[in-house]
């Protein structure tokens, strides 16, 4: 004997109208004929039979209203060899109440992002490794480089993009690499963000490893879906089967006069994403260094540039094998009144504005993040504790932005230990301007940056 | 598509059939292993132990079991979220797969990843995608990963009607094209888009010519006729295999099940659902062809009934008993740990 039991069918339906029966009592029944109808709220729905047999008793009369859902609503004699429904020897188990994952999800956030991963008392931060000799180079190069070094090494590293190699790269990054490497392996793609960045993505699915090349991040609005729902999640949706091993780069943020279009920051954006990694680097040795590291890396990697960095020269090492790790912010400067926080482009604006400050006899400490996410909140702690004051910069806009990250974080791991409340500097909330006067003021200046240390320290 | 029901088995060669009787009777217990473990999913979906979305296969087994007879180990399979049957058809295990449906640690994602969301590597299945046409690039990337490791696997990249008016489709016909990959485009054309009609949401009269722009060759296929479709299948295999580029079959299907487990279908007749089943069912036309013109008895076609139900009947046991995920996998699986 096999018992029907009133069906869901919807994932929200508790109950139903048991409408119609379509057989009768004594009716031979075969799988996948329809039995009954069944009105929810939302619709009427048919019943199919699942098992064959002959329909022995009906035990729920047609025109009942809110029948729950697993209730029995007819026998069914099963004919040889029919299996039984499981429902008649093992009760359906019960549904998670929504409270349940919220006390899992609780747990867990506890469990990674607790404060007790943090050193309680300031240590000193593990010293950088010292890399030997450097050599002044643009962070072109230094981009270049890393991106040649890597395809030397590894035959399945491959550069993609939109004129990446006929043209030698819009702004020059891939120069040489097609000489070097060949149209197998630094592939121009044609104007098809969407279609090519999927394309890349199937292929990193099999253990390739691509580096995109965004002629600029606001095209990669065209293709996000590609990089969050299939680059970034699918290693958990996979059960830890399938990784993407791939890099997304170009430049990022405002370049100097092109309107609001193109000139956006996406750290934001993509930071807020679990199952990506992002970095923003800002002077050659961070680009060569993470760009290697990026590639190397077995998960999705953003990798944020910016076009006015391009041109300007710092000193870099020439080891053969210098590479940077992902998620270490820098001390680019000690100080010890505030602690200014940053990344990219913006950290020359603190570089500069921990000058202006010194001549005023304020002592700023300067933190070039590096890596958005993960994010170091251990060097950023460590600093706050010793200086007890934060001032975050960056070019993006302050609603959920990075500093609004930072500042919660720091509330999170070292309230105590603050003197003032943090302080955001962030580009303004509007479009980006083209006008050359409104571009310079939706950007951070460096009267912004030194006038919000002033306010933290009550200068 | 109603003469698949009274059609000869039939070959190039006027004597040699299109189909030995062995593989008749494999394509017949693929067909109806989808066809059983669907019903027992939708019966579990009732249950409340499978919950979200669940779209069945029911009715369209002849287009995955047709094609996935022309593949050879290497070459990779990607669909969209209507995805049970094509998993079964490469060789994924029904009890992996019941249990990912149920949430359970033995699916083939650990419960994480749910009906759209399963993936083996092994076996060249790549999804298992929930967003519609996505899988289309995707699937392009894995015949460019052919593509430049320089060997001769196929990339069998399944979509829906609906998802062919996606433009990520357009750009990759175009990237294949201009790239000669190995890439065979599958239109399951099923007729309705969730509740849509073709004929509602496509201004091309005939899918299979959507690659003609970019000079991909394209067939209409009866997709309820196991033969045609693998027939179709090896025209198109061996075209990519050669290196000449993606190939495009337009298969002319129907699913007999709502868009998923919670659509009234209301958009077709019941009339309509019924003649086809009646007239065109893929697994009844081969059940006939089998008994009638290739010499197989009852007797033998009962053995495989048996041993199809006692799969799913275990799968479902399997996804029953086979515990939910450790709460510790909440935060498994986001990112690898770095070498």
């Amino acid at each position: 004997m096999t018992q029907i039991l009133m069906p869901a069918l919807s994932p929200t339906m508790t109950e139903g109208k048991l409408a119609r029966w379509l057989k009768k009592q004594g009716d031979t029944i075969k799988a996948g004929d329809v039995i009954a109808e069944i009105e929810t709220d939302k619709a009427t729905m048919e019943v199919e039979a699942v098992d064959e047999g002959t329909l022995t008793s009906i035990l729920v009369p047609e025109g009942t209203e809110a029948v729950a859902v697993n209730t029995p609503i007819a026998e069914l004699n099963g004919g040889a060899g029919a299996a039984p429904a499981p429902a008649a020897r093992e009760p359906a188990a019960p549904l998670p109440k929504a409270e349940d994952h919220g006390a899992v999800a609780a747990t867990g956030a506890a469990k990674k992002e607790g404060a007790a991963s943090i050193p309680a008392q300031p240590a000193a931060a593990a010293p950088e490794k010292d890399w030997g000799p450097t050599k002044p180079i643009t962070v072109r190069e230094a981009l270049r480089d890393a991106m040649a070094a890597e395809m030397r090494a590894d035959p399945d590293v491959f550069l993609m993009g939109e004129e990446v190699a006929q043209y030698q790269g819009a702004y020059k990054i891939s120069q040489g690499l097609l000489e070097e490497f060949g149209p197998k392996r630094v592939i121009d793609m044609p104007i098809t963000e969407h279609g090519f960045t999927g394309m890349a993505v199937g292929a990193a699915f099999t253990g390739l490893k691509p580096i995109v090349e965004f002629m600029t991040f606001n095209f990669s609005m065209q293709a996000i879906d590609h990089i969050i729902n299939s680059a970034a999640k699918t290693l958990y949706m996979s059960g830890g089967q399938l990784g993407c091993p791939i890099t997304f780069r170009g430049p990022n943020g405002a370049a100097a006069r092109v309107a609001a279009q193109h000139s956006q920051e996406y750290a934001s954006w993509y930071a807020h994403i679990p199952g990506l990694k992002v970095i923003a680097p800002w002077s050659a040795a961070d680009a060569k260094g993470l760009l290697r590291a990026a590639i190397r890396d077995p998960n999705p990697v953003i990798f944020l540039e910016n076009e006015i960095l391009y041109g300007q020269t710092f000193d870099c090492p020439t080891a053969e094998d210098f590479v940077l790790p992902i998620g270490q912010a820098k001390v680019e400067r000690e100080g010890s009144d505030v602690t200014l926080v940053s990344f990219s482009i913006t950290v020359g604006l603190c570089m500069q504005a921990a000058e202006a400050l010194a001549a005023q006899g304020i002592s700023a400490e300067v933190i070039n993040l590096r890596t958005i996410r993960p994010l170091d909140i251990a060097t950023i702690a460590r600093s706050v504790r010793k200086t007890n004051r934060i001032v975050t910069v960056e070019e993006g806009w302050p609603f959920a932005g990075i500093g609004s990250e930072i500042a919660m974080q720091v509330l999170e791991h070292c309230f105590d230990d603050l003197d003032a409340p943090p302080v955001r500097v962030c580009g303004e909330d509007v479009p980006m301007p083209y006008a050359a006067n409104l571009e310079k003021l939706a950007l951070p200046r460096l009267e912004q940056v030194v006038e919000a240390v002033r306010k933290v320290t009550y200068k | 598509m109603a003469e698949a029901a009274t059609r000869k088995p039939r070959g190039k060669g006027p004597k040699e059939p299109a189909m030995s009787r062995d593989e008749l009777l494999r394509a017949y217990r693929d067909m109806l292993l989808i066809r059983r473990f669907e019903e027992k999913a939708g019966q579990l979906y009732g249950m409340g132990l499978i919950g979200g979305f669940c779209h069945l296969y029911i009715g369209q087994e002849a287009v995955v079991v047709g094609l996935t007879m022309c593949t050879k180990p290497g070459d990779q399979v990607i669909t969209s979220y209507r995805d049970h049957g094509h998993m079964l058809a490469t060789g994924m295990e029904a009890r992996g797969v019941m249990a990912e449906l149920t949430g359970r640690i033995g699916g083939y994602s650990k419960g994480k990843g749910g009906s759209m969301h399963m993936f083996s590597r092994e076996k060249g299945f790549y999804g298992g995608h929930g967003i519609v046409g996505a899988q289309v690039p995707l699937g392009a990337g894995l015949a460019f990963a052919n593509w430049y490791r320089g060997n001769d696997n196929v990339a069998m990249t399944y979509f829906g009607e609906g998802a062919s008016n996606q433009g990520q489709v357009y750009e990759s016909l175009n990237l294949a094209a201009l790239f000669k990959l190995p890439v065979i485009f599958v239109i399951e054309n099923n007729k309705y888009g969730m509740g849509t009609s073709v004929e509602r949401a496509s201004a091309s009269k005939d899918l299979s010519k959507n690659g003609a722009p970019w000079g991909i060759p394209g067939e209409q296929v009866n997709g309820m006729d196991v033969i045609a479709v693998k027939e179709a299948g090896e025209r198109a295999v061996a075209h990519c295999r050669a290196g000449n580029g993606p190939y495009l079959l337009e298969m002319k299907t129907y699913r007999y099940r709502g868009h998923s487990m919670s659509d009234p279908a209301k958009y077709r007749t019941r009339e309509e659902v019924q003649k086809m089943r009646e007239q065109s069912d893929c697994i009844d036309t081969a059940r006939k062809l089998l008994l009638e013109s290739y010499g197989v008895t009852e007797a033998e076609l009962k053995v495989i009934d048996d041993e199809v139900k006692a799969i799913v009947q275990d799968s479902a046991d399997f996804a029953q008993t086979s515990p939910e995920p450790d709460e510790s996998e909440l935060y498994t699986d986001i990112l690898i740990e770095a070498r």
